[in-house]
């Protein structure tokens, strides 16, 4: 084996290993992504919300009247002393506290982490159903493409809201608490994720389908099918993973969505029931202490918006990232 | 054109059915409906049992589907229960105009929508408007100056506007210019309804209650589609025959106006036409917030109350309006661009 001509060590002109060696299209996407200023911003918000909603459980304790001992963690947050009900923002509770005397401040933490895992979950289950019926409905055509389509046109001629508020309905409280991580999960947690999933899959099977309609008729999944690779081999290994791009961009922005969507079921008062806080239900019924007590409603509303607006920077830069045809940041 | 225009309503017909055997499915699930329309008092298990029979909602769920569909005026029901069937049904069936009675109230579904609809569309409409003209504005002008100092301020802000959830935008109006202007001694905006009982029904009043709801439902449309306009506007101005138009010394204003943005407009005549029939929806959220009595605050009110004709009702008002604005808008598209032969 050859010396390399010029190594990196030895080479007098810089970057030389990246001159001769050719970047890989992750390489150029990973580089575009890195010079998107916005996407960098995003990255800075949702580190520091990831840290606030992780490691902000440690200040979750204090005296809890009612029990009269100290609590920390979930415990804390969910402790109601109905003394000190509707407290503006103090020493003691810097973000106030709720109709039932809650610290808002520990239930911030405490829902923020359920709210995000909510829209991550209901994120992947979009994910997964859009990038099925899209694959199958374009690898099988025919009869199972018209059936497909037609359900997935059906589901979008109604206001997603509603399809949302249908859901909620449709599953209330039909489920079994469960334990995630050694917290105690409500179902309703688990029919939210399922239902905003469910209802927003829709786009992205239109966008996974066209691109599989033009890729199937590649000379490699001709070639793929002739050395005897069964359907579900060529959809999962060579046709979904060459879709990677907007089914990245779909699950980063599709988190957001999931997001705004358990809020306004929650706000609506069809959403997570029950002691489990999110950023959601602390808004049910806020709105009527719009006067009074506008801590309610402000602190879980603007941790919303901020992790809404990272997500979306964030999205924003890995569309431009994963197009091959954008030349704007490099 | 008419025979595109004939097979498109042809494909629709079969698409509304599935649609309505979908959301009839789903309702089963809601619970009772004679459940939650005990007064004070709640109903002996023989009156609830005979409502039952006055509503059809003792007929197995395939056969409410039926009645709601093509109605039972061909059949015998049994009123009385003792098990034979005497009186004639006298629902018609939504396919010969008969959408129904709700539960909670008796009344037909369309009287009801029909008194909610202008609540709605007024509020829409206006809404609407507002977000057309300023998308096209704002878009057009980010465009003409990609990347100065005003473009950078739109895009952040666009990015925060779309980012934002509709209440957290409502509430913060409502608490900026209702309850902070009126304690600063400011001339406040009114926060809930559609007119002040003291004032009564005046135009006046009712503008005044507009401004809130329009200008939350406005300016987060208005943050996405400005973007849109703002893509679709230097896409356009890449273009050869706007080179062209250059090259020939065309004034600049003159290229804009007549060439650049009549092109850039068509991508957004498709986003409006498809979004029109969703006006009919209201807003869900931004209704209940302002207590607007529109068609999203009733909907919401009868999703509580399992009241399935009026859901039906409201859901394939919206789903024939989607349908068919959707054939509206490709022929307008059509017309408005001859690149586009529709076959």
């Amino acid at each position: 084996m050859s010396e390399p001509v010029a190594t990196s060590s030895t080479s007098l002109i810089p970057n030389a290993r990246q001159a001769t060696r050719p970047l890989s299209p992750l390489n150029l996407a990973a580089r575009r992504f890195r010079k998107h200023r916005m996407a960098s911003v995003g990255l800075y918000l949702l580190g520091f919300l990831f840290v606030y909603i992780t490691l902000g459980s440690l200040l979750s304790r204090g005296y809890c009247a009612p029990l009269k001992k100290d609590l920390t963690g979930e415990a804390y947050a969910n402790c109601n002393d109905t003394s000190l009900k509707l407290q503006a923002p103090s020493r003691e509770h810097i973000f106030g506290t709720d109709v039932i005397g809650r610290d808002i401040f520990a239930r911030t933490i405490y829902g923020g982490q359920i709210s995000v895992m909510i829209g991550i979950s209901a994120a992947f289950v979009e994910v997964l159903l859009g990038a099925l019926v899209g694959a199958v409905a374009a690898y099988y055509g025919g009869w199972v493409d018209s059936i497909l389509m037609r359900i997935t046109e059906a589901m979008l001629n109604i206001p997603s809201l509603f399809l949302l508020i249908i859901g909620a309905r449709f599953f209330g409280g039909g489920l079994p608490s469960l334990n995630f991580f050694g917290r105690e999960l409500t179902g309703s947690v688990i029919v939210i994720i399922l239902i905003i999933g469910a209802t927003s899959w829709m786009y992205l099977a239109r966008i996974v389908r066209a691109n599989i309609l033009s890729l199937r008729e590649r000379d490699y999944i001709s070639a793929s099918r002739a050395l005897g690779a069964s359907d579900a081999r060529i959809i999962f290994a060579h046709l979904l993973p060459n879709t990677i791009a907007p089914l990245v961009v779909s699950a980063t922005l599709g988190v957001a969505s999931a997001i705004i969507s358990e809020a306004y079921v929650s706000f609506l008062g069809l959403g997570v029931q029950g002691a489990t806080a999110t950023w959601g239900n602390m808004l049910d019924g806020a709105y009527q202490y719009l006067e009074t007590a506008p801590w309610l409603w402000f602190f879980p509303g603007t941790l919303i918006l901020l992790t809404v607006l990272g997500i979306n920077f964030v999205g924003d830069g890995l569309r431009d990232a994963l197009d091959p045809y954008s030349t704007r940041h490099v | 054109m008419t025979t595109y225009i004939l097979r498109r309503l042809g494909q629709a017909v079969p698409q509304l059915f599935i649609i309505s055997v979908i959301l009839f499915a789903l309702m089963q699930a809601f619970g009772d409906p004679v459940a939650t329309l005990g007064a004070r008092t709640p109903p002996k298990p023989e009156d609830k049992e005979r409502l039952r029979r006055m509503l059809g909602l003792d007929q197995p769920a395939y056969m409410q589907y039926v009645t709601w569909l093509v109605g039972n005026d061909w059949q015998k029901l049994d009123m009385d229960g003792d098990g034979i069937a005497e009186t004639p049904g006298q629902r018609k069936g939504i396919l010969r105009g008969d959408w129904g009675n709700s539960l909670v109230t008796r009344r037909p579904v369309l009287e009801m929508i029909g008194e909610r609809l202008p609540n709605t569309l007024i509020l829409m409409i206006t809404a609407e408007i507002i977000i057309i003209v300023f998308s096209l504005a704002i878009g057009l002008y980010s465009a003409l100056r990609p990347y100065s100092l005003f473009d950078n301020i739109v895009t952040g802000l666009s990015f925060v506007g779309y980012s934002m959830p509709v209440f957290w935008l409502a509430l913060s109006l409502m608490y900026l210019f209702a309850v902070n202007f009126r304690r600063w001694g400011l001339p406040y905006l009114p926060t809930v309804g559609m007119f002040d009982p003291a004032v009564g029904k005046t135009p006046a009043e009712l503008i005044k209650h507009m401004i809130l709801p329009v200008a939350t439902l406005a300016i987060i449309s208005i943050a996405g589609y400005s973007r849109f306009v703002r893509s679709s506007v230097l896409e356009v101005l890449s273009q050869d025959y706007i080179r062209t138009a250059r090259a020939k010394g065309v004034r600049a204003r003159w290229v804009v106006w007549r060439h650049a943005l009549p092109n850039a407009a068509l991508p957004f005549i498709t986003l409006i036409g498809l979004d029109i029939p969703f006006l009919l929806a209201g807003a869900v959220v931004t209704e209940r917030i302002f207590a607007w009595p529109g068609m999203g605050r009733l909907f919401i009110d009868h999703t509580e109350r399992a009241d399935f004709p009026m859901l039906m009702g409201i859901l394939m008002l919206i789903s024939i309006a989607v349908v068919i604005f959707q054939i509206i808008t490709d022929v307008v598209y059509s017309l408005v661009d001859p690149r586009i032969r529709l076959e």
